[in-house]
């Protein structure tokens, strides 16, 4: 078992990669930076994919397979360890992220070729890898919190790779910035489970007297009452409130959007396959906690539910194309919270890897689109490409009809078992389900309009730009092809569920049913437990729902042009705040950023920087000086001075000596 | 009022008129004069105290050699009357205000300790000087060499400094 | 008999006026006698312990005193000698070559 037992080769080759590129990639040209960076991405899939191999080797009782490489932190009863571990939850997570990383590495060849800072793109883009992989297989909290840490400030970096540029400077900053506060709640969180459990490692240790993982812990507890704010229900809330930052869910949402600042690549491999799902994958990998928290768990799926909602509705109106997927990203990662949420870890799962492959392949398409424009982001701008950029157009196309949950496309397979359960949840209340089923419905159709949405006023109707100025070109073979393997991906990638509906199980979730079955008695019920019977009259209704919006999408924006901008007059109100995305970003400079950015002048800098500290340093500085120019008198050259300075000595010491006489003279005189 | 408290009172009025001359005068060798009157005052009380040796000594030494001593350089020196000059500031009221402390503060401490020696001694058995040149040469022995050694070193430094310069 | 307290507070009283003459006079020789009026106080006081306690250590050290104020004086004076040739004074607060 040569890479199971050498996990850590997998995380390695793109640190190797980065370090590479990073030190001694400024002199090179390109094809070197290249073969490098997508030599160790993939090599590291390589090793992914041969580690998958091993891991159907081996028999259950090895799974979950851990492996522990060094002693971290000792310190008292506290150890965390750097030690790596696989199950199937990982498998699916390792490849996607390796899979779908090593494809944009190849897409961003084409697409950044021109572009400056080329070996630092790629040194940065193999460190988020790094960390990634780090985060997927930590076998402890806190090892995958440095993961969790590491792709926030690769993150950082990308989003302010052009860094000239004010806006995506503080892009970079926003996005590190929101995620910091999520990250407050994820360490909260780690310190109270810590404190409950005493260990922070998720399983088992390897051989023989291991000491017990958490959830090993955690599994035999009896669930805690819905509403009451027991230990456990906090902890879920505070991982999920890090979870919330990282996936931008709301009220922590607000920096995806503006992480469009960076290169497209960024974007689809950061902001829609890979980091934003971290958060995801923290809820279902602590799902044995959250089983035991049912309030968390219905503060999760109302989250994400809510988010989905909110952002798709924000979604209609944006003009810029990158923006438009961004809150079509965010308005997904609801529907894997929603997914999470009642239960369905595995749905979750699911959604999170056709997910990754069709936004990964929208957000390169649009990347494409970008490239083909020159650079034009504005689909107010755009218009009629279909015939001039075909492969980009049918790939794109593709992807729309993915996420807008057309059948067979991926992305109604595993929208369709979100929705599913979350119709059948029934934590909260008897109907709790129902009304999130039905905002999840109403989201799928709001998602179906606004992406078909994008692809006519992008690809179909009259040029709205100016031909003389743009000259539309398709892209090069290194972007094309992973744009076509997505493709196919996105088409193929939901069948594994497929077989659910001719009576035959749902492959996927099978495969995955060992992580997620609930271990021992667990009074919240196993997780997965769904009623088949209602799935095909769901699966009709969504993709009725999925057809009406692309009816709607095809009426507005193709066959009446011009209703669109009548409609937008007529809901006025209601269309600026959609476009202005609810003004939540405004508030927030409001009700936080001003009063920080207050009190940090006001109070910190003035009053205390200024007057405390340096008022206390410089004052001692300035009462030495005093002291020393007083008894700079004493030496005054005059000899008579002296004499008296003499006699005053003489005193001392007698009133020394002499003590308990002299005090009661000192009371006469007195 | 026995005669020796009289003796006493009188004797301890010269030593401080000759105390308080001494400040008084404005001629170093008026005030050289007054600390010999001090200096036979203070013979005059060790002998009421009944430590004759040392009044002899005192007389001798201090009121023969060192006062003569301060003689011969005053005149060596041509000193005059002391000029008036007044650089220090501390030396004027505060010093004065100090040595009163310093004094009271002694004073006081003496007149208030209840355990220091207050009976009268007995008038009795005097130490005579047979006694003292024992206890100086068998108990104090080796400070008397020492001091025998610091005269040498005093007069071939006071020779070596007060040399005329070679012209 | 004269009780020693007697001859201590004289002996203080004659310090003390040592000491304003050591404050007040500016000539260097009066000084120096000041330095000696002090000297022979505490020699009073050795004294008059030493007939209270009935032990001759007290007159035994007024004699070393003695001594030790004799060597003084010499070495003293012909430092003041030095002294006067050097600044052709005798005022001690000419001697300020120490001030700024």
């Amino acid at each position: 078992m040569p890479i199971l037992e050498h996990l850590w080769i997998i995380p390695l080759l793109p640190l190797l990669g980065a370090t590479v590129n990073g030190l001694f990639g400024r002199t090179w040209p390109n094809k070197i930076v290249n073969s490098v960076a997508i030599g160790a991405t993939g090599l590291s899939f390589l090793a992914a994919l041969e580690a998958v191999r091993e891991f159907f080797l081996l028999s259950p009782e090895q799974i979950p397979w851990v492996r522990q490489y060094f002693s971290w932190i000792e310190a008292g009863n506290f150890r965390a360890g750097f030690d790596l571990q696989v199950d199937q939850l990982t498998v699916v997570m390792l490849l996607v992220v390796t899979g779908v990383g090593w494809l944009i590495h190849i897409y961003s060849t084409g697409y950044m070729a021109h572009e400056g800072g080329y070996y630092r793109f790629f040194a940065y883009l193999n460190l988020f890898m790094f960390f990634m992989l780090i985060l997927v297989m930590a076998a402890n909290y806190v090892l995958l919190f440095v993961g969790w840490e590491g792709v926030g400030l690769a993150s950082y970096l990308l989003i302010g790779f052009y860094f000239l540029r004010k806006s995506a400077a503080d892009a970079g900053k926003k996005a590190f910035i929101v995620n910091r506060i999520g990250d407050f709640g994820f360490m909260l969180g780690m310190f109270l489970l810590f404190r409950t459990f005493g260990t922070l490692d998720f399983f088992k240790h390897a051989g023989a007297g291991g000491a017990l993982g958490l959830f090993d812990k955690a599994a035999p507890l009896s669930a805690e009452a819905m509403g009451h704010l027991g230990t456990l229900t906090v902890a879920c809330l505070l991982l999920f409130m890090g979870a919330a930052g990282k996936s931008a869910q709301i009220p922590l949402y607000v920096w995806l959007p503006d992480a469009m600042e960076g290169p497209t690549p960024v974007s689809a491999l950061i902001h829609a396959a890979t980091m934003v799902t971290a958060g995801v994958y923290v809820v279902a990998r602590s799902h044995v906690l959250f089983m035991h928290a049912p309030t968390a768990m219905l503060v999760v799926a109302v989250v994400g539910c809510a988010t989905a909602l909110f952002a798709a509705t924000i979604g209609l109106v944006q003009t810029d194309i990158k923006k438009v997927l961004a809150y079509s990203t965010v308005s997904q990662l609801g529907y894997m919270f929603l997914a999470c949420g009642v239960g369905a870890f595995s749905a979750g799962i699911f959604h999170l890897m056709t997910h990754a492959f069709f936004k990964a392949l929208l957000f390169l398409a649009a990347g494409s689109v970008i490239h083909a424009m020159g650079g034009e982001q504005d689909m107010l701008h755009m218009g009629g490409l279909s015939k001039k950029i075909k492969w980009t157009y049918v790939t794109m196309f593709t992807g729309t009809l993915a996420i807008a949950g057309i059948p067979p496309l991926s992305g109604f397979f595993s929208k369709d078992s979100i929705l599913l359960s979350a119709y059948q949840s029934e934590n909260g209340g008897p109907n709790v389900g129902h009304i999130l089923y039905a905002a999840g419905l109403f989201t799928a159709l709001l998602t179906s309009f606004y992406m078909f949405r994008l692809i006519f006023l992008t690809f179909f109707g009259k040029e709205r730009y100016d031909e003389h100025h743009v000259h539309v070109h398709e892209s090069p073979k290194s972007m094309l092809v992973p744009l076509a393997i997505l493709a196919v991906l996105s088409i193929v990638g939901g069948w594994l569920a497929a077989p659910a509906f001719w009576g035959k199980p749902d492959y996927f979730a099978k495969f995955l049913e060992p992580v997620f079955a609930a271990p021992g008695a667990s009074e919240a019920g196993t997780a997965e437990a769904v009623v088949h019977a209602l799935e095909t009259p769901l699966a009709i209704v969504a993709v009725i729902t999925a057809l009406a919006g692309l009816l709607a999408a095809y009426w507005l924006y193709v066959k009446q042009p011009s209703k669109p901008d009548k409609l937008a007059k007529f809901f006025g109100g209601a269309y600026q705040t959609l476009l202005h995305k609810y003004y939540v970003d405004e508030f927030y400079n409001a009700a936080v950023v001003r009063p920080l950015m207050w009190l940090s002048t006001n109070v910190f800098w003035k009053a205390v920087d200024v007057s405390i500290i340096d008022g206390a340093v410089n004052g001692i500085a300035e009462g030495i000086t005093v002291v020393g120019d007083g008894t700079r008198r004493t030496q005054s050259g005059n000899t008579r001075s002296y004499a008296v300075w003499v006699v005053v000595g003489a005193i001392v010491i007698v009133a020394v000596i002499f003590w308990p006489h002299v005090r009661p003279v000192l009371g006469v005189v007195r | 009022m026995t005669a020796s408290l009289i003796i006493f009172f009188v004797l301890a009025a010269l030593a401080v008129g000759g105390a308080l001359s001494l400040i008084f005068q404005k001629h170093p060798i008026h005030s050289a004069l007054s600390l010999i009157v001090v200096m036979v005052a203070l013979a005059g009380l060790y002998l009421l105290l009944g430590a004759e040796f040392v009044a002899a000594v005192q007389i001798i030494v201090y009121g023969g050699a060192i006062m003569v001593l301060f003689v011969f350089v005053i005149m060596l020196l041509n000193a005059g009357i002391e000029e008036h000059t007044n650089f220090s500031k501390l030396a004027g009221f505060p010093g004065l205000l100090l040595a009163f402390a310093l004094t009271g503060f002694i004073a006081a401490t003496i007149a208030r300790s209840t355990d220091t020696v207050q009976a009268a001694a007995q008038p009795g058995n005097m130490a005579s000087t047979k006694d003292l040149s024992t206890m100086i040469f068998k108990d104090f022995v080796y400070p008397f060499e020492l001091t025998s050694f610091l005269i040498l070193v005093a007069v071939l430094g006071a020779i070596v400094l007060a040399q005329r310069e070679k012209a | 008999m004269i009780p020693t307290n007697y001859y201590i507070v004289l002996s203080a009283i004659l310090f003390g006026l040592g000491v304003l003459a050591f404050i007040f006079k500016r000539n260097i020789i009066s000084i120096f006698m000041s330095i000696e009026l002090m000297l022979n106080a505490v020699n009073l006081a050795f004294v008059a312990f030493s007939q209270a306690m009935h032990k001759l250590d007290g007159q035994v050290f007024v004699l070393f005193v003695i001594v030790v104020a004799a060597a003084e004086a010499a070495v003293g004076l012909a430092i003041i000698i030095l002294t006067a040739r050097n600044r052709q004074s005798l005022n001690v607060e000419r001697v300020d070559l120490l001030k700024l």
